[in-house]
């Protein structure tokens, strides 16, 4: 299925101001010798789901880093609701309203659900002795999970019993839970079966309808089409194809990454298969 | 794992197959029952309780019980301590050399320098506090196992107490209320241990801190990735640590009046530890229960008492304590096993 287009959703909060909520300019960045990103230029635009595609090492990861404040780009700039932001680490660009959903979740296996979701930001009483308010934790969690469609049956359960597919349900809703402007997803449909990911893609599919603005990182031109509206795609440190959803397809898609890496072997970029 | 992704359906929506609500809320209660690690080592408690009642005469008796406390009430303080500290992932070595030198610290404040003992009591802890924040520090900063920090702590304070003393033991004997307050009554050191431990029980299960500490020693990368200040978290439990030791070392010293350098204080360190792992707190972090090290403190006590009243050799009791450790361990994994099996079947 190939999503429908920005202007079939519900705006997202506060829809009235800029178009785009997340302008990445000319960015930058160099590890050592190493061009990771050449100048990179990306639009978000509010309540839209954006693919980010790219191989590894075309800068994906490093992009990002950038985008969730980890790293600071050499040259470049990010606006952030038409304002230029300065991210100083991930925890200022948690602040900003850009929250990322790693690889490996960050999800403590150890504490049951509902700690995860208010994990740092658990409510207290007792004042100074800051007593963990489990009865408020559980009830606002099963609340928030139900309203995205998430169905745990026990929220009292560690984590460390749920599945991959939960635990990812988990770590965006945790991300999710506060207003976020831009929700960063890491691979989220890695190392998941076909149940597992159909879960995950409902989960996105029910946030973007909220209106929530996504990007999302991953390997699987199936699942991306399916997901985004808009699909860029990094190579060399450049975003060398950007193209709305319903103006592509995955026959393109896949014919453009073919005829691209032919060429770059031919220019000699990048190693073809070995000669016999 | 496919096992259990099909058993554990998330968003299918409708718990169709669920059974009355009335049986799951009772079953649910039950297992999580059940699941409790500090369980087995609870049923090891009263099996040897009543083993030590019924074959002999001079266990249930009121001055064994005060003995048995007063010899299991440090091993609990020092395993609460431990307990907490496991659970972010370290391990303080230094706690019963902690142990055996703040109660030099207070006889030197007091007896040498002539200050009151209520404040050379203070200043000893605080500075107790002070050696774990040492202990917390070389270990995040150094970003070295807190085996070996506190292994290196443990022989330099312990250099520390032989150099100020001489070698020599002294002597702190108190009188009326206050000593009897601190250590003197019979009771009063059992009941201090039920105080740190109640108050640690609640810093560790209920505290913001305590959801921190575990969040810290359960997934180290993903607690800092969460915002979570895990060295801050992480020094705080050493420092949490050195205190109570302290604590339960001064009230020790003061009940059996002795203060003896020649003493290192790695037996109270090891019982202390051994206490916190077979009460079901891991070695691995992320997983503590202050009930479970008390219970084990309780274990050792009932132990070391009984053996010693049915007139086992005191050799015996090391022989005893091992097996006892590999038995709870070994208890405890299979236990925990079987409880994750049973959930996955019933999740079904």
């Amino acid at each position: 299925m190939t999503s429908p287009a920005t202007s079939a959703r519900t705006p997202g909060p506060g829809a009235a101001e800029t178009e785009n909520i997340l302008e990445v300019e000319h960015i930058s960045k160099s590890f050592g010798a190493v061009v990771a990103l050449r100048d990179v230029n990306l639009t978000l635009r509010r309540g839209e789901v954006l693919g980010l595609v790219g191989d590894n090492g075309a800068g994906k990861s490093t992009l990002c880093k950038i985008i969730c404040g980890f790293h600071r780009p050499d040259s470049g700039r990010i606006l952030l609701d038409g304002k230029e932001v300065h991210l100083r680490s991930v925890e200022d660009a948690r602040r900003h309203g850009i929250d990322t959903v790693y690889q490996d979740l960050a999800l403590v296996p150890q504490l049951p659900i509902y700690s995860n979701l208010f994990l740092g930001r658990e409510p207290t009483f007792g004042g100074p002795l800051r007593l963990l308010a489990r009865h408020k934790m559980r009830a606002q969690a099963k609340a928030y999970l139900d309203s995205i469609k998430v169905h745990i049956p026990d929220i009292d359960a560690e984590v460390e019993r749920l599945s991959g597919g939960q635990r990812q349900a988990i770590a965006v809703a945790r991300a999710t839970r506060q207003q976020v402007k831009v929700l960063l997803l890491d691979e989220p449909l890695a190392a998941m079966g076909a149940r597992e990911s159909a879960l995950i893609i409902d989960l996105v599919k029910g946030l973007a309808a909220a209106g929530q603005s996504m990007i999302v990182i991953d390997h699987n031109y199936t699942h991306l089409f399916e997901l985004c509206d808009r699909l860029a795609v990094l190579q060399n440190g450049v975003i060398a194809f950007d193209r709305l959803v319903s103006e592509t397809s995955l026959e393109e898609m896949t014919e453009y990454m073919v005829s691209e890496y032919r060429r770059q072997v031919e220019t000699g970029r990048v190693n073809g298969p070995a000669q016999p | 794992m496919a096992e259990q992704a099909t058993a554990v359906q998330a968003t299918s929506g409708a718990p169709s197959a669920a059974p009355p609500a009335h049986w799951t809320t009772v079953a649910h209660e039950l297992r999580r029952l059940i699941e409790r690690r500090e369980i087995a080592i609870f049923l090891v408690a009263i099996a040897l309780f009543l083993y030590f009642w019924t074959s002999t005469t001079a266990f249930a008796t009121y001055d064994n019980f005060v003995t048995l406390t007063q010899f299991l009430a440090p091993i609990a303080v020092i395993g609460a301590g431990e307990a907490v500290l496991l659970t972010v992932g370290e391990v303080d070595l230094s706690a019963g050399t902690a142990f055996v030198f703040f109660p030099f610290v207070v006889y030197f404040l007091w007896a040498n320098a002539g200050l009151p003992l209520v404040a050379a009591i203070l200043v000893s802890l605080v500075t107790a506090a002070c050696f774990g924040a040492i202990n917390g520090l070389l270990t995040t900063l150094l970003d070295l196992p807190s085996f070996v920090t506190t292994l290196g702590t443990l022989f330099a304070l312990d250099g520390v107490m032989l150099i100020t003393s001489n070698g020599v033991q002294e002597t702190m004997a108190l009188s009326g209320t206050g000593g009897s307050v601190l250590g003197n009554y019979g009771w009063s050191e059992i009941l201090w241990a039920l105080g740190f431990t109640a108050a640690v029980y609640v810093l560790l299960h209920h505290t913001r801190f305590g959801s921190h500490a575990t969040a810290t020693g359960g997934n180290l990368v993903g607690a800092a990735e969460a915002g979570l200040p895990v060295r801050r978290v992480k020094i705080w439990c050493f420092m949490l640590v050195s205190f109570v030791s302290a604590f339960a070392g001064i009230i020790d010293a003061i009940r059996i009046t002795t203060l003896d350098p020649g003493n290192d204080g790695t037996t109270e360190m090891f019982y202390a530890i051994a206490a916190a792992v077979i009460g079901g707190t891991s070695l691995m972090g992320g997983r503590g229960t202050i009930i479970g090290a008390a219970v084990g403190a309780i274990v050792l006590g009932i132990l070391y008492d009984g053996l010693y009243i049915k007139g086992v050799s005191a050799y015996y009791f090391q022989l005893v304590l091992g097996v006892a450790i590999l038995g709870a361990m070994a208890a405890n994994v299979q236990l925990r096993r079987a409880a994750m099996r049973r959930w996955r079947r019933l999740r079904r």
